[in-house]
């Protein structure tokens, strides 16, 4: 067995640091907004997990049109992991952005283009796995996967503009705003700061999961090698 | 001498593959016609959807003139997988595919073989429906712009439909997986063609039913060519 390589033990300690601090920042280091309070800093996580997800997602859909021209499975092995970790940090934006919602807009949960665009986007992305997990022949199901991360990701933006033509109450901090939104803000450096590198963080942890979960599926597919051979035998 | 030879060939060529895409059409249409097994269960399908939406929503006439075209696209979509299942388990499990694959043709000619017969069973069982919807209901569904928007909307779904139930008909969990495949993907179709619908049966102007239709343009154009460059990674064996 191949021990795990330098750079990545060194990433993976390096990018818990890293966590912790932006942890300590959005918790201490950014100020306590005006009127929404301490909640608004679920803010700085909330939006990097969801900008993970949706690069994930892309990742997928780049690493499926790779595989489908080239055939190497390390792609498909690259495609599966992304979407494993988008659909956890997509996961993680959706049930942050609840909590915040709770107290500023009064629910849970409403039909804003962005909430239904990333409860959609898990959607398509659990309907990948099942399609995986239907099909026995690895080079088929590889296929399967890179067509359907495609198709998927493609949808993801029209499913955007069709919801969005409805108005939106959902904030847009970053860019112009709308004045229509409830629950914006206007960042204070020190914010932005912590905003800027929780961004950076999580993007990060995203490369160094990514890493990981390849050289896992790269393990188990070995082991899977060493079974058939054994069983031959 | 080169030019002026590619081109007569083009044509012929061109010729060859819209001969291709027309024979699967023809051979699913006339088993159809001799089997009627497809047709026949997506309408009953359909007007049961209908029938048990009545009861579901109390159709007075006050909700009717708002869901109407909720109704609709939601019976369309249902008796839509019920039929691209169906159109690809038979090519499958009587080993047809494998002969159609075995044809000397493109295989996006097969893919827009399949897509186009798809379509016309869509387009039969909702031609079928809607006479039917507006009798039961007395709403009036008689509209020009109406037949376009089903059109459009019918076409999307067949595309992306067709390319799915092919992957979907050779997994182990077939008829589950269809539409979890399908639904969160066609969503945009079906927004839009529940929104222009609505449009047009209310009659609002054209300025809340274009952005609508552009959007089912797009969509109809961007799947119908992604699904005709991936199907062949699809039936490739």
């Amino acid at each position: 067995m191949q021990p795990i390589p330098r750079t990545l033990r060194v990433l993976t300690w390096v990018s818990a640091a890293l966590f912790a601090v932006a942890l300590l920042m959005t918790l201490f280091y950014a100020p306590r907004e005006a009127v929404m309070g301490d909640v608004q800093r679920v803010f700085y996580f909330h939006v990097a997990s969801g900008w993970v997800g949706a690069l994930a997602f892309l990742v997928a859909a780049v690493a499926g049109v790779i595989y489908l021209l080239r055939g190497s499975r390390r792609w498909d092995a690259v495609g599966l992991a992304s979407v494993e970790i988008g659909l956890a940090f997509t996961l993680a934006n959706l049930i942050s952005g609840s909590v915040w919602a709770r107290p500023i807009w009064n629910t849970w949960w409403t039909w804003d283009p962005r909430l239904v665009t990333a409860s959609v986007m898990e959607l398509v992305y659990i309907a990948y796995l099942l399609l995986r997990q239907g099909i026995e022949d690895p080079d088929r199901r590889a296929r399967f996967g890179a067509v359907y991360a495609i198709i998927g990701f493609l949808s993801v933006p029209l499913t955007f503009l069709s919801i969005r033509i409805f108005r939106t109450i959902h904030p847009v901090v970053v860019g112009n705003n709308d004045p229509t939104a409830q629950g914006t803000f206007d960042m204070s450096p020190p914010m932005l700061q912590t905003f800027l590198f929780s961004l950076f963080v999580f993007t990060l942890l995203y490369i160094v999961l990514l890493w990981h979960r390849v050289r896992m599926q790269a393990l188990a597919e070995a082991v899977e090698q060493r079974k058939m051979k054994l069983l031959s035998a | 001498m080169t030019s002026g030879a590619a081109s007569p060939r083009a044509a012929a060529r061109a010729r060859g593959y819209l001969r291709a895409v027309g024979a699967v059409v023809w051979k699913d249409l006339a088993a159809e016609l001799r089997s009627r097994e497809l047709l026949s269960g997506m309408l009953v399908f359909a007007l049961l959807v209908i029938l048990i939406f009545n009861f579901a929503l109390e159709l007075d006439l006050a909700t009717r003139q708002t869901v109407t075209s909720g109704v609709l696209w939601v019976t369309f979509a249902f008796a839509g997988t019920l039929g691209l299942n169906r159109s690809m388990a038979v090519e499958r499990d009587r080993g047809c595919l494998d002969g159609l694959l075995l044809a000397p043709v493109d295989r996006s000619a097969l893919y827009f073989g399949k897509a186009l017969g798809n379509l016309a069973f869509m387009l039969i069982v909702e031609a079928i429906v809607l006479p039917a919807y507006s009798i039961l209901y007395s709403v009036n569904l008689f509209h020009p712009g109406l037949v376009g928007v089903v059109l459009l909307g019918s076409i999307g779904y067949a595309a992306v439909g067709t390319l799915l139930a092919s992957m979907a008909v050779q997994a182990r969990t077939r008829d589950v997986l269809l539409p979890i495949l399908l639904f969160p993907v066609v969503l945009p179709v079906l927004i839009s063609a529940v929104k222009a619908t609505n449009a047009v049966l209310l009659g609002l102007e054209a300025a809340e039913l274009w952005p609508w239709l552009n959007l089912l343009i797009a969509y109809d154009v961007i799947f119908t060519s992604a699904a005709f460059m991936l199907f062949d990674f699809v039936v490739e064996e």
